[in-house]
């Protein structure tokens, strides 16, 4: 970020600050939108990148630095490996000078992904870890785009509620829901895994995460999709602004009710639930986190998002793995103490996010190329993950595979994944009932993908369920 | 030939040989330890083969790296002789040594 761009944030930011005290914060947002929309009438607008789908080559038919693995429909026209598989071989340090989102650097081997993960002295995780830019006047905060040692205090202070102790707590909880959506499921005719089991489920875990009324759950998850799906960020298909800012207002609206009421809850003299909120506010770094709305926001879109996306299409694609892996399915419904490895192997096989970005700190020397200071730097999990220099046979899906757990889906260093001891144990939850149940779980049809270059996900999955004899 | 004993959380006891030259990550893997997930492979990256070293050896681990603190760091169990099992470079003189397990990996 340049010097005046940092000031110009800084001063926003004290801005929101000083004004949450006596504005509420869905006032503070769309009076943001009033504001960007009386600069674009006089300065013009930034302009919205609009992504039309067409075929793409085969990657043989490019020349190496024609090569764009930005475009947002690499995944769902399945040109993904073929095209990673190229830039691992010929180019594993890339760059591609004249994309929609600006140039950047591609690193795809698996050891080079761990050294950028690990070197945040080196790669800056700021202002953010998607490729593109934040939509004007978005300018949340969230750890996992901040270097220490501010993202380490604000990471601490949340961190408690996804820990191993607390899920202990949830697990209980977390099986009774699975069971009550696997029952209610229809037998031997043909329904939407997508909506009737990952979304209902992802929506379902997170309510309880973070408080939220559970009848309105469904908010959680349409909050998630606009906040990841814009185009400038990741290709996504959204584009009307003023839905994201409704949205965002709706969920400043949501989120300080909750805080209010859980506060004066806890004022009565009851004690502390196990939520998000409750967490942050028996927390003395976090306590008054509300008077920082865009931090407060920023956090809680992070474990919204965080969880939504991750958790729910490896909850997809591991169906679509043993589906397309028949033996698999066999070799599990023998040996269930394969649950654990297996989902390793599904969060791996579908890595459900592609990336994470950063920005060069100074100039770097990588795979005998100079990547320069300010320069953006994307660590593509999804070809670490698939590199045949690390992993044996890294196309297969093998649910016995050794080293399961090795895989770069979370990420390495001070950013790892926090919420990964969750996903595993809703995923390992979800197969122990599936099992119990069901004899044959058949995909009918092609899924269809996301548009996204950082979601690698399924926007609909038809099914067929046969119960157990 | 010198041996480690490793505790799980619940008390139970593995006792395997010491090997010189190896990390404590390494012996505790290739004896099947339960409770040490070493996710990253033991290129300290992702402390999830954090161990509590009783504190009479503590002296004798050698020094720790930034980056190894600030994994640590992230865990909630984190104790004064914590360190990540990938680290610790075992030698002779760790004859004897007790290792504690948290009682989860982050």
């Amino acid at each position: 970020m340049s010097i005046y761009s940092r000031a110009v944030d800084a001063a926003y930011t004290r801005a929101i600050n000083t004004t949450s005290r006596f504005v509420p914060m869905h006032w503070q947002i769309r009076a943001i939108e009033q504001l960007i929309k009386a600069k674009r009438m006089t300065l013009g607008e930034r302009p919205v990148p609009r992504f039309v789908e067409e075929p793409l080559p085969e990657v043989e038919a490019l020349l190496l630095h024609e090569i764009d693995v930005s475009n947002p429909f690499l995944y769902r026209q399945g040109k993904w490996q073929s095209y990673f598989k190229r830039l691992r071989d010929e180019a594993p340090v890339h760059f591609q000078a004249d994309s929609p989102f600006g140039p950047f650097w591609s690193v795809t081997r698996y050891d080079d992904i761990l050294f950028v993960d690990k070197h945040h002295e080196l790669f800056s995780a700021e202002p953010i870890i998607v490729l593109g830019d934040r939509p004007e006047g978005m300018a949340l905060k969230t750890f996992i785009a901040m270097d220490p040692p501010r993202h380490d205090v604000e990471r601490q202070a949340v961190q408690a509620v996804v820990a191993p102790k607390n899920l202990k707590e949830m697990e209980g909880l977390i099986r009774q829901r699975t069971q009550e959506v696997l029952d209610d499921l229809p037998l031997d005719q043909p329904f939407d895994w997508v909506e009737t089991v990952s979304i209902e489920l992802t929506g379902r875990m997170l309510a309880t995460l973070l408080g939220f009324p559970y009848e309105k759950r469904h908010l959680l998850t349409y909050w998630s999709d606009l906040i990841a799906g814009s185009p400038e960020m990741t290709g996504g298909a959204f584009s009307d602004k003023s839905e994201v800012f409704s949205a965002a207002a709706d969920m400043a609206l949501h989120f300080a009710q909750l805080w209010r009421d859980n506060k004066a809850r806890h004022a009565d003299g009851t004690p502390h639930g196990f939520d998000l909120i409750s967490l942050m506010q028996s927390h003395a770094d976090t306590a008054n986190l509300i008077d920082e709305p865009l931090v407060f926001l920023g956090n809680l879109s992070l474990l919204i998002v965080g969880g939504n996306d991750t958790t729910r299409n490896s909850m997809t694609g591991g169906v679509l793995a043993m589906h397309e892996n028949p033996a698999e399915f066999e070799k599990l419904k023998a040996n269930p103490g394969l649950i654990s490895n297996m989902v390793s192997e599904i969060i791996r096989w579908q890595t459900p996010l592609a990336y994470m970005r950063r920005v060069a700190k100074q100039d770097v020397e990588l795979g005998g190329r100079t990547i320069r200071e300010g320069d953006r730097v994307v660590m593509w999990y999804a070809s670490g993950n698939r590199d045949e220099r690390k992993i044996d046979n890294p196309d297969a899906f093998l649910i016995d595979r050794k080293g399961a757990r090795n895989h770069l889906s979370f990420g390495f260093g001070i950013h790892r994944c926090m919420g990964n001891r969750l996903a595993e144990m809703q995923l390992r939850v979800l197969w122990e009932e599936l099992l119990q149940r069901f004899d044959r779980i058949e995909v009918v049809g092609e899924p269809e993908r996301v548009q996204s270059n950082f979601v690698r996900g399924y926007a609909r999955m038809m099914v067929k369920l046969s119960a157990k004899a | 030939m010198g041996k480690i004993t490793f505790i799980e959380h619940d008390g139970a006891e593995h006792v395997v040989a010491l090997e010189a030259g190896s990390s404590l990550m390494q012996i505790a893997m290739d004896h099947g330890i339960p409770g040490i997930d070493a996710d990253c492979g033991g290129s300290c990256a992702c402390g999830t083969c954090h161990v509590i070293v009783e504190a009479a050896w503590a002296g004798q681990l050698g020094a720790m790296a930034a980056d190894e603190q600030q994994l640590l760091d992230m865990t909630p169990e984190r104790a004064s002789t914590s360190r990540l099992a990938c680290q610790v470079q075992v030698t002779q003189d760790m004859d004897g040594m007790l290792v504690r397990l948290p009682e989860f990996q982050m």
